[in-house]
This record gives structure tokens, C-alpha cells and sequence, in this order.
């Protein structure tokens, strides 16, 4: 396949746009209900079947860079799904689940397109895909009844995200019932490769109960009609991506989520907490519309792909930032990132200390005595030698933590160092002799030649951004680890060389 | 398997014949035993309310009385049909009459089996052979505007519009899916007219089933679609929020005559 002429499927593409234009011919009664000369003529194209993915799935990316025949099969089904722990509602679904499969095909694919809908389904149904150009989307070629299967076929001539829907009448009843899902036409030279994709959409769902009322809960048009969704959800229900369904990823990946609204009324203010998306594909396009981007707007029926990198560890949440919806509705998801620290982009809590405030003469003169109190309590512990020895330990297990985080890279885990490039921590001479030279270089860094244990090195340290607590800590740890007793090193001490250094 | 002592072909036309002596001498509620033994029950004179219409159609059309089964006809009563009229049979019938789903449910061409309990509502049948049933039995198939004056009853009034509760009920049937195999025809409770299950045990085909939204001659100038899609669909409709007449709408639109689907099934009326 792959040595066929691009230019041959092109042609064959083209020319089946063109035929395709023409009068349709109306077959007898019957199965089949038109032939185009588009259909003929893609039969030069190469075939393939459709990978069909369940959010927050995505499928691989498209390699090829020559157009084919895709076919597409997918199943409308009316199922009993949870909506929420204890709440269960009737979903309408293309392929099972909430939000609809996900189809990826190329820029100029000719897609051959099956809706088969369940023998079991109540109700007709259809699908209108934004991707398609053409009347209703494809909505009234795909008109299905239950036990039936309808095909149509269409171009992809516009690259980008595109939503899909039901179209039935009441179209707002199929589309909050869960009739929704995305397509992603990728441009002819596809998109920029990143390390993860995620599928996430948002809907709301018109309980007649209030939100958490247990039971199978019926859908309320009287809510509907006035946009009163009880469910704002992700991906179809309460907790679709949170605890072991959140979406996993490791420190340094860049991602991109395909984020899609299907609505059917409330428009999402994407945002995911402790990030910024690096790039966003404005309403689905495929260009690189906006950079640096803290919440993106995406319309009932519109989709957005934004991308970032992910730098440091932790848990981030997706949220729609009209936040009674996260808060109250479920609108939130969880993006779990593992992988090591980086304190300079983030340090954790580093200090948490009185704060006096504007007060009253009394009430400041109170707080003033209260904390001159702490002061002498906390000098009267540190006095205690038992204290100061726990006290100590705790410092040398912090600084245990700095260490393993930024100096054993170089160091090494024993302190050893590397011979004629990093100079060694453990039984040092240059470290012992001077408490706040060492001081100084943690915070300043260091370059030059120096003489260490008799051996000479000639190397760059860069500077390390950390607390005074944290440099107190790390140096206290070195200077009492791997045999070293150098004594210790307080935040004092570091406040003091900082200021000596300025 | 049906008792062979049923001697149906024998008892069908008896029943035919009693009916229409009994018909033309005006005993109108002696024909409440037909050919399936449901019953039928009168509806009187009154209205219907098109959910659509043109600019030149009436809001309101007025229908006349007549009598609608009680229920819908049951697997037992299509398979006395069909062991009389071989041509209806799952084996013989011709695809231009009915697709191949045509009385999938049941076990043989006169066998039901346990997908479809002779009491059962019959469904998988065409238009086509809805349409002979009624024929056969002396009767025929109601249309859109008798079926729909029938269904607009509520549970205890005439009208289910201002019933408290009705529309919310009626929803609620509609959104679940069919449970297979099917429960009794008539099990239902009765509305104000006393006709069961019109509303969410299984779809019922009319006569007129095809000119729900068809765009004809006379009406081009409404620029009506055959289907209601998306937003389009509300536009000049009587009332957007009649969910369940929307879906009534939309799914007889979407079938066609030789349709046989699962869910899909008849009962039959007369004008008394």
C-alpha cells in the first residue's frame, strides 16, 4: 500500500467530490437507498477500520501521509450507567459510553460512515458530525431506527476537533441523554507529537432529582428548558477521572487534552488547577491560536486541544471555573503527575508564622507580649538538650530530602563525589574548615579551582535557590553523614551569610 | 406450540360475520369481542393538536368518534393470523413487505418461543402486515390524528395536558429502554378512556405513519423537512416542550413501510 502514488488518491479524493455533487440515483426499495460515484471511486483508496477509543482514550495518532478509506462503525446504545455513586440514569450512547468513541482520521480521508442502532433502543436516532460538510451533518442520512443500521459517506475537508451529536428531535433531550462524542480530522502533516493525549468532555445531565438523590433518576425537561442542570460532569459521570481513574502522567511530559463541550446549554470555563496550558487550539482549530493560557472558553457544541508540559509532581484538577458546577455539580477530574520534585518551580509550604495585622493598641500589645512569650518558650525547648538533639534530627532528615533531591545528582548518594570532577562531602577537608564558606556556595554557587582532601578540581556549582531552612537543613545533613561531624548549621547562620554576601 | 384443536380460519370468519350482523343492526358494544379478545372501547368525538402544521393547516382537527383496541395485538393473536394467511408467515412473506427482521423474536414461523410470550404485545412486524391483521380482522389501523386523540387522555382525565403528573410519567416510560422480552399487552393501567399501554409499552404503527413530516406539494411553502433535526426542529411546532409527541413524531418518521423493528408494534380501531 504504502507505494502507491499520493497523487492517485488525491485524484481519486477529487473526483469522488465532484461525482458526489450529482443527482443521487433513488434504488428500489431496499437496502441500499442511493449510490454516489464518490463511493466508486474511493474504491482506489486504501481501507482501513477505524480505531474507536472510550475517553479518556485516545487513539494513535495517524502516520500515514497519503488519504484512505475509513470506515467507521459505530453503535447507538440505551443503557443504565451510573451517574453518580448511588444514581443511576438512562444514557443514550454512541458505542456505550459517555462521551461517544472517539474517531481520529486525516485531512481528505473519505470516511464511510455506519450508525448502528440497537435492537434494543427505545428510540430512532442520528448523528450530525461537525466535520462533515453537507446538510444536517450527515444528521438525515443517518436517521436510524431501532434494530437498523444506516451508512453515509463524506470528505473530511476541514482539519481540526469537531463534536458529534444526536440531532433526533427533542435534540436537547439526546444531547443531555449523553449523544455526544468528538472526531479528530488531523491536518495533512498531523499535529506536534507530545508524549500524552487524553479525552475528556463535559455535559450536563437534568436529573429530576436534586443532585445525589439516589435511585434511577429520570431526565426533566422542565429543568432542561430552563438550564437548571443538578450534574455538571466529566467524561459522563460524578468521579469519571478522579482517585484510580484520575489521568496519570510523569514529570516532563507535555500533553494534550481533546476537551469537548457537548452541552447541551452550559459553556465550560476550562481550567486545570496549577497549570497553564502552554498552547491552545481555539475552538478546535488546528492552528496554535493562543500561548500561556489559564482558562479557555469552550462552547456547547465547540472543543478546544490545549497542550503543556507537566514540570513538577502532584495532583492537578480539572475544573470547569464556574466552580458551583466543580463544587456542587461534579464538573472536577484529577490529573496525577509522579515523577521527582522540583522545588525551584515549586517549593511546598515553606513558612507558615504569626501574623499580627492591623489590631487595637490592647490587641497589638497582647499579641506582642503573646509572641514574646512563644519566643521565650521556643528559646526555653531549644535549651533543653533533648529537644535540641530531636530537633537536630529532624533538621538532618529534611536536609536527607534536599539532598536526595538536588546535590546527590553530582555528589553522588554517599558523598563520595566523582574523582577529578566533583569534589567529595564525605571526611572533606574544604567543607570542614569553613561553616559559612560552605554556606556561601550553596546559596552563590562556586567556580574556580579548588583544593579538596589534597586533589585539585576545576568545575562550575550553580547557585541553589532554597529556603534558609532548606540550606540549614542540607548542610547540617552533609556535615553529620557518612562518618562527617562538622557541627551544624542554623537558619541564623544562613540568614546571616546571606546578608554578608548580598 | 397453539393447541391444534384452535381451528382458527373457522373461528375468524365466525367472529367476522357476528361482528358485522352485529354491527348492522347497531349493537355497537357487542363488537367489543374481536378477533384478539382484548376489547375495544369507544372514543368519543373531540380534537386533536398536530404537534406540526403548516401556516394553512388548522390547530385543531376535529375527529371523529371511534373504537380502538384496548390494548395492542398479542404474539398469540398475530400467530392465528398468520397460521391462516400462509403468506405472513416469517418464511413466505415477500421483502418488499417486510425487512428481514420480520417476527424475529419468534421461535418458527408458527412457533413463538421464549422471546415472545404469547401474551405479549407482537412487535418486528411491517406496516404491511399490521395493515392485513386489521384487514383480516374486520378492522384497520387507526391514523395519526385518531391515535393521538386517544393518547392525549390522561390517567383520570380527558385531557392528560392538565393531568399533574402525566407528562412527567409518560417521559419517564419513554426514556427507558425496551425491557425484552416484553411484559403482557393490557397490563398497563387504563387512561380515561380506558385504553391501555398506548404510551410506553411498545410504538404503535398508524395507518398514515408516512406524512408526519413529509414536505408535499401543498405544504412547500412551510419549508417543513421530513425529519426534525437539531434546532430546526422546533421551528413551528405547536408545543416545544411535548417531548414525547417530538418522539412519537421522530420515530415514525424514522421507519419505513417494510420496517420490522423490535419495539414496534399495533393495535387496531374501527369506525363504529
Amino acid at each position: 500500500m504504502k507505494h502507491h502514488s499520493f497523487v492517485r488518491y488525491t485524484a481519486a479524493a477529487l473526483a469522488g467530490l465532484l461525482t458526489a455533487a450529482l443527482p443521487v440515483t433513488l434504488a428500489s426499495e431496499g437496502t441500499v437507498l442511493a449510490t454516489t460515484g464518490g463511493k466508486a471511486l474511493a474504491a482506489d483508496l486504501p481501507v482501513e477500520i477505524a480505531v474507536l477509543t472510550e475517553a479518556p482514550n485516545v487513539p494513535p495518532p495517524i502516520t500515514r501521509r497519503h488519504v484512505a478509506k475509513v470506515v467507521v462503525n459505530l453503535e447507538v446504545r440505551e443503557v443504565v450507567k451510573r451517574l453518580a455513586d448511588g444514581v443511576e440514569y438512562t444514557f443514550w450512547t454512541y458505542g456505550g459510553n459517555v462521551p461517544g468513541s472517539f474517531i481520529r482520521v486525516r485531512e481528505g480521508d473519505f470516511v464511510e460512515f455506519h450508525l448502528n442502532n440497537h435492537p434494543t433502543s427505545r428510540m430512532p436516532h442520528n448523528i450530525d458530525l461537525h466535520a462533515v460538510t453537507g446538510p444536517g451533518g450527515g444528521a438525515a442520512s443517518s436517521f436510524t431506527a431501532p434494530g437498523h443500521s444506516s451508512r453515509f459517506s463524506f470528505t473530511a475537508l476541514n482539519p481540526g476537533l469537531y463534536i458529534y451529536h444526536c440531532a433526533t428531535a427533542p435534540v436537547p433531550m439526546h444531547i443531555a441523554n449523553g449523544m455526544y462524542g468528538m472526531i479528530l480530522v488531523e491536518p495533512k502533516d498531523g499535529l506536534p507529537k507530545v508524549d500524552r493525549e487524553f479525552y475528556v468532555m463535559q455535559g450536563e445531565v437534568y436529573t429530576g432529582g436534586r443532585h445525589g438523590e439516589p435511585g434511577l433518576q429520570n431526565f426533566d425537561p422542565i429543568k432542561a428548558e430552563d438550564e437548571r442542570p443538578p450534574y455538571v460532569v466529566f467524561n459522563g459521570s460524578v468521579g469519571s477521572l478522579v482517585g484510580d481513574k484520575a489521568l496519570q502522567a510523569k514529570v516532563g511530559d507535555n500533553i494534550r487534552i481533546y476537551f469537548g463541550v457537548g452541552g447541551p446549554n452550559v459553556t465550560s470555563s476550562f481550567h486545570i488547577i496549577g497549570e497553564i496550558f502552554d498552547t491552545v487550539y481555539l475552538e478546535g482549530g488546528v492552528t496554535p491560536a493562543q500561548r500561556h493560557v489559564q482558562t479557555t472558553m469552550v462552547p456547547a457544541g465547540g472543543s478546544t486541544a490545549v497542550e503543556f508540559k507537566v514540570e513538577v509532581p502532584g495532583t492537578f484538577i480539572l475544573v470547569d471555573h464556574s466552580l458551583s458546577r466543580a463544587f456542587n455539580k461534579g464538573a472536577l477530574g484529577m490529573l496525577k503527575v509522579t515523577g521527582p520534585d522540583n522545588q525551584l518551580i515549586y517549593s511546598g509550604k515553606e513558612v507558615d508564622e504569626v501574623y499580627i495585622g492591623q489590631a487595637s493598641d490592647a490587641g497589638f500589645a497582647a499579641s506582642k507580649r503573646e509572641a514574646e512569650l512563644m519566643l521565650a518558650k521556643e528559646k526555653a525547648i531549644a535549651a533543653n538538650p533533648q529537644i535540641a538533639s530531636i530537633t537536630r534530627d529532624i533538621q538532618f532528615e529534611r536536609g536527607k530530602k534536599v539532598f536526595l533531591t538536588s546535590c546527590f545528582a553530582c555528589h553522588m548518594a554517599n558523598g563520595e563525589g566523582l574523582p577529578a570532577v566533583f569534589p567529595p562531602l564525605a571526611g572533606s577537608d574544604f567543607l570542614k574548615a569553613d561553616k559559612d564558606r560552605a554556606i556561601k556556595i550553596v546559596t552563590k554557587g562556586l567556580s574556580g579551582p579548588i583544593t579538596v582532601n589534597g586533589k585539585s578540581f576545576n568545575n562550575m556549582m550553580p547557585p541553589q535557590e532554597f529556603s534558609d531552612d532548606q540550606v540549614a537543613d542540607v548542610l547540617t545533613y552533609v556535615m553529620n553523614t557518612w562518618g562527617n561531624t562538622f557541627g551544624s548549621v542554623s537558619v541564623n547562620d544562613v540568614k546571616r551569610v546571606r546578608a554578608e554576601n548580598k | 406450540m397453539r393447541p391444534p384443536a384452535a381451528h382458527p380460519s373457522v373461528r375468524l370468519r365466525l367472529r367476522r360475520t357476528l361482528a358485522a350482523l352485529l354491527g348492522a343492526v347497531g349493537l355497537a358494544a357487542a363488537q367489543a369481542e374481536d378477533l384478539g379478545g382484548g376489547g375495544t372501547v369507544l372514543v368519543p368525538a373531540g380534537e386533536y393538536l398536530p404537534l406540526i402544521r403548516s401556516k394553512d393547516e388548522p390547530e385543531r382537527v376535529p375527529v371523529a368518534a371511534f373504537r380502538l383496541d384496548v390494548r395492542p395485538v398479542t404474539n398469540a393473536e398475530f400467530l392465528d393470523f398468520v397460521r391462516t394467511h400462509p403468506q405472513w408467515r416469517r418464511s413466505r412473506i415477500s421483502p418488499l413487505f417486510a425487512d428481514q427482521g420480520y417476527l424475529d423474536d419468534w421461535a418458527g414461523d408458527l412457533e413463538l418461543g421464549p422471546k415472545a410470550p404469547a401474551d405479549a404485545p407482537v412487535v418486528r412486524v411491517s406496516w404491511f402486515a399490521a395493515r392485513a391483521f386489521a384487514q383480516a380482522a374486520g378492522k384497520r389501523l387507526p391514523t395519526t390524528a385518531e391515535w393521538e386523540r386517544a393518547a392525549a387522555a390522561g390517567f383520570t382525565q380527558a385531557d392528560g395536558a392538565t393531568e399533574p403528573g402525566f407528562k412527567a410519567t409518560v417521559l419517564a416510560g419513554l426514556t427507558r429502554p425496551s425491557v425484552m422480552p416484553l411484559p403482557a399487552a393490557g397490563s398497563g393501567r387504563a387512561n380515561a378512556f380506558g385504553v391501555r399501554d398506548l404510551l410506553s409499552l411498545v410504538w404503535e404503527w398508524v395507518d398514515d405513519f408516512n406524512t408526519a413530516m413529509v414536505t408535499g406539494e401543498s405544504r412547500g411553502d412551510t419549508g417543513l423537512e421530513r425529519n426534525l433535526f437539531c434546532g430546526a426542529g422546533a421551528a413551528g411546532v405547536r408545543d416545544p416542550s411535548d417531548f414525547p409527541a417530538f418522539m412519537r413524531a421522530g420515530f415514525r418518521s424514522s421507519v419505513r413501510a417494510n420496517y420490522a423493528v423490535p419495539n414496534l408494534g399495533f393495535r387496531c380501531a374501527q369506525t363504529p
